[in-house]
């Protein structure tokens, strides 16, 4: 059973159209990471997820059970935004319990959560703090103690780290991918940062102008890109492109590549014709154009 | 990665559907009444400004001859002549005077915050009382001239209150005297969210001090400047109060405004389908001044 | 004997500015709340139709707003001139309140919905918590204008339900009798002295949350 289906998503605001034909699947426990440039539609379709924005067409599945038209708090979902978002008159117990007292849980089993993420995440000094009483790096932990607390079916994460400085990011991200098998949960994480998404994520999706361009393993996506923009979007620093030609070499192919010194580079290509015609040079990238 | 679901469109449940439509029921009352009482009485006033109305409403049409009687009027011409010396001066001296008093306050004197909200003041009165009180100290028997008098300046001369002529620059004295400090606090306040930077830049160029005002800091006001010349000229044109306190109109009507024109023939001399003409034309007024601000301000708004 | 006089009408205005001010600055709240954070097709439409509220010149509604108060059986009476402040104040007091929710990050609202937090909820828990600038804004520029207010007074006021404004006007400019300048200094101070206590307390809140509004623009 997939914890989270989505299924031919489309998102148009007027004429313009964020999302074309989105379809995700994960399976339960599973962290899907989504990554690509700014306004590429990722965190719209986080949004779609959160029930937040209304999609302009498509399903959403959690758990099976069709969700599309359901409110945000019908989907037992849990987010933590980028900029934390914590209720700035509510001490960090109350950030925490807010939610469940939402949900009519009953006083004593609020406190024995609240406790249980405060553990978890070593706030429990913290508690009787407000917002903005503390540092970036606690009010990070409390929104992701906020989330926790309430063990819904999927936790969304929209840039959760990234307003942190370099040496706490790092941190946090450790203990992120700690905390993740521990807790066996459901995650979709947005990110910019590649390095975030290749150590973090059992999936990725890149994203581009409202498409998945590509859904697989950090390692399928490094190693097998489905074309240039993927190939140079992923991997730090990024990679070099040489424009080659393919060309029969005997009974098999080989690669031309030119050289500044006039003398042509001949590699021996042992896979075939990989993408008909005219290929693409190392093993990643695809060039479709023909060298001159 | 599993079998498809089924795939029912299902539609929001019930308390989902609340949820939409509360953010609309909440505001209902207030959409309901917006319109039935702004623009339902302002189609109202217009249909009453085309019949022959006078102690009561009545609905027999003449067309637009209210607007005729109303162009006729000498006592309308004038209140529209006053309006336009008592808005241009009023809004004038009070850019002036308030950027110059927001300037001084800007050099970092002590007692600065007591000093604002002491400038403020006025603006916390009621016109009345500002009419009240400044219809004595230009009373030439109590007020002013009888002060200077008092000093052994005999020939003093201080009536413009009594004067027809001058009366209406009496009620420019009392406005200014109100909102002077009101318009000061706008423009102190756009003078803080003035980035510094600029300021030391302009200094490490070497210009000197009203020149970084007139050329550096003058331009960046110019938000400030455009509300604020909004805001007095809603208070110029609503302008009824002052005159009703200050002067009631006199010497004979020699200050009165369009506000005390309405409010006279419409309440006081059973002319109510005039009076409603003169509403019309009030609300003209406005328009012409609100469109654009409301335009740009909406733009800018889509800018950001 | 005079000032007695005044006295009634001090508390007279009284009774009308308290209820005006807190009914229009709750339905204000609620407004803005609406407008900003729950945002609809049109809403944008509503808006502007309100903003246009704060700017008419009220001449244009004197006329109608009489013959209504008579249809409710409102005439000249303090609930009438309540309503009458009520409703012409929305206008403003829903634009203080959108202009300072505007500011308020949408993150907030949507963790809230997360949380499984509903319109009201959301309001009195997380959004009005925060409110306390604007609140003293709306409450402040609430009651000094509807205190000040002379022009619905005098047109909707009978003898004794005139605010004070009224009654200090006719008490100065009443040509019968003796002038009594003292008297009417004190009924002058009278008027002034709520407005001025407000502005002597809470002034530099005032204008701390007006002037941070208007340079955003």
């Amino acid at each position: 059973m997939a914890a989270l289906e989505i299924h031919n998503v489309r998102k148009e605001f007027g004429s313009e159209r964020v999302l074309k034909d989105v379809s995700i699947s994960i399976d339960s426990g599973e962290f899907l990471i989504l990554v690509g440039p700014s306004g590429c539609g990722k965190s719209t379709l986080m949004n779609a997820i959160a029930g937040l924005e209304p999609v302009t067409s498509g399903n959403i599945y959690i758990d099976g059970k069709d969700v599309t038209w359901r409110t945000p708090a019908e989907r037992d979902i849990a987010m933590v935004f980028q900029s934390y978002a914590l209720y700035p008159s509510m001490t960090v117990r109350h950030n925490i319990s807010f939610g469940l007292e939402m949900r009519k849980v009953p006083k004593a089993e609020r406190e024995a959560a609240v406790e249980r993420v405060a553990d978890l995440l070593q706030i429990s000094h913290l508690l009787e703090r407000k917002p903005a009483q503390l540092s970036g790096g606690k009010r990070q932990r409390v929104a992701m103690g906020r989330a926790l607390a309430r063990e819904p079916k999927v936790y969304l994460f929209d840039e959760p780290l990234s307003n942190l400085d370099a040496k706490l990011r790092v941190d946090m991200r450790t203990e992120i991918k700690k905390l993740h098998p521990r807790l066996g949960t459901t995650i979709v994480y947005v990110t910019h940062d590649q390095v975030e998404a290749m150590t973090l994520a059992d999936c990725i999706a890149v994203m581009r102008d409202g498409h998945i361009l590509q859904l697989g393993s950090p390692d399928e996506v490094y190693n097998n890109p489905v074309d240039m923009f993927v190939a140079g979007f992923m991997g730090s620093p990024s990679m070099n492109f040489i424009r080659a030609t393919l060309e029969a070499d005997g009974d098999g192919y080989a690669l031309r590549i030119a050289t500044p010194d006039e003398v042509d580079l001949l590699l021996p290509w042992p896979n075939g014709p990989p993408y008909g015609r005219a290929g693409g040079a190392a093993r990643q990238a695809g060039d479709s154009r023909p060298a001159a | 990665m599993s079998e498809t679901p089924t795939r029912t469109a299902l539609r929001p449940t019930a308390s989902g559907r609340l949820q939409a439509w509360l953010p609309r029921l909440v505001l209902a009352p207030s959409v309901a009444v917006s319109p039935f009482f702004v623009y339902g009485f302002m189609l109202w006033t217009f249909v009453l400004s085309l019949t022959s109305s006078r102690m009561l409403p009545s609905y027999d049409f003449v067309g637009f001859g209210q607007y005729a009687r109303l162009m006729a009027n000498e006592r309308w011409w004038v209140a529209s002549t006053n309006l336009m010396i008592f808005g241009t001066l009023f809004i004038v001296i009070c850019l002036v005077l308030g950027a110059l008093l927001a300037m001084l306050l800007d050099q970092k004197i002590r007692q600065e915050g007591a000093l604002r909200t002491v400038y403020l003041y006025p603006m916390a009165l009621s016109f009345i009382v500002t009419g009240v009180v400044w219809k004595w100290l230009l009373n030439p028997q109590l007020g002013i001239q009888a002060m200077v008098r008092s000093w052994g300046f005999e020939s003093f001369e201080f009536d413009w209150i009594v004067d027809p002529d001058m009366a209406v620059y009496t009620l420019v004295i009392a406005a200014v005297w109100q909102a002077s400090g009101f318009v000061m606090a706008l423009f102190l306040a756009g003078l803080r969210g003035i980035d510094d930077s600029i300021i030391k830049a302009a200094q490490l160029d070497g210009a000197s001090l009203p020149r970084i005002y007139w050329r550096v800091v003058m331009p960046c006001l110019r938000p400030v400047v455009f509300s604020a010349v909004m805001i007095l000229a809603h208070i110029a044109i609503k302008s009824f109060d002052l005159v009703v306190a200050l002067t009631g109109g006199g010497p004979g009507y020699a200050t009165d405004l369009p506000a005390t024109f309405m409010y006279t023939h419409a309440f006081n001399r059973a002319q109510i389908g005039l009076g409603s003409a003169s509403a019309m034309l009030m609300l003209g007024g406005v328009l012409a001044i609100l469109i654009p601000y409301l335009y740009s301000e909406l733009r800018s708004r889509k800018h950001g | 004997m005079r000032c007695e006089g005044v006295g009634g009408y001090f508390w007279n205005s009284f009774a009308i500015v308290i209820p005006a001010v807190l009914i229009s600055t709750a339905v204000g709240a609620l407004n803005g709340y609406a407008l900003t954070k729950w945002r609809f097709k049109g809403s944008e439409l509503v808006f502007a139709l309100m903003l246009f509220g704060c700017f008419i010149p009220f001449q244009v509604v004197l006329l109608p707003m009489a013959q209504t108060l008579g249809w409710l059986g409102l005439s000249s009476s303090r609930a009438g001139l309540i309503l009458v402040h009520v409703v012409f104040g929305i206008a403003f007091t829903t634009l203080f309140f959108r202009n300072f929710y505007v500011g308020i990050p949408n993150e907030l609202v949507s963790a809230a919905k997360l949380d499984g937090a509903g319109f009201f909820r959301i309001f009195w828990r997380i959004l009005l918590p925060v409110s306390a600038p604007i609140i003293v804004v709306s409450v402040i520029w609430q009651f000094t204008q509807i205190w000040n207010d002379f022009l619905f007074g005098v047109a909707f006021s009978a003898h004794d339900t005139q605010p004070v404004t009224v009654a200090l006007n006719n008490l100065v400019n009443t040509s019968t009798g003796v002038r009594e300048y003292n008297a009417d200094m004190a009924a002058a101070m009278i008027a002034a002295l709520p407005t001025l206590v407000v502005y002597v307390l809470a002034g530099k809140y005032f204008v701390r949350g007006l002037t941070a509004g208007s340079v955003k623009g």
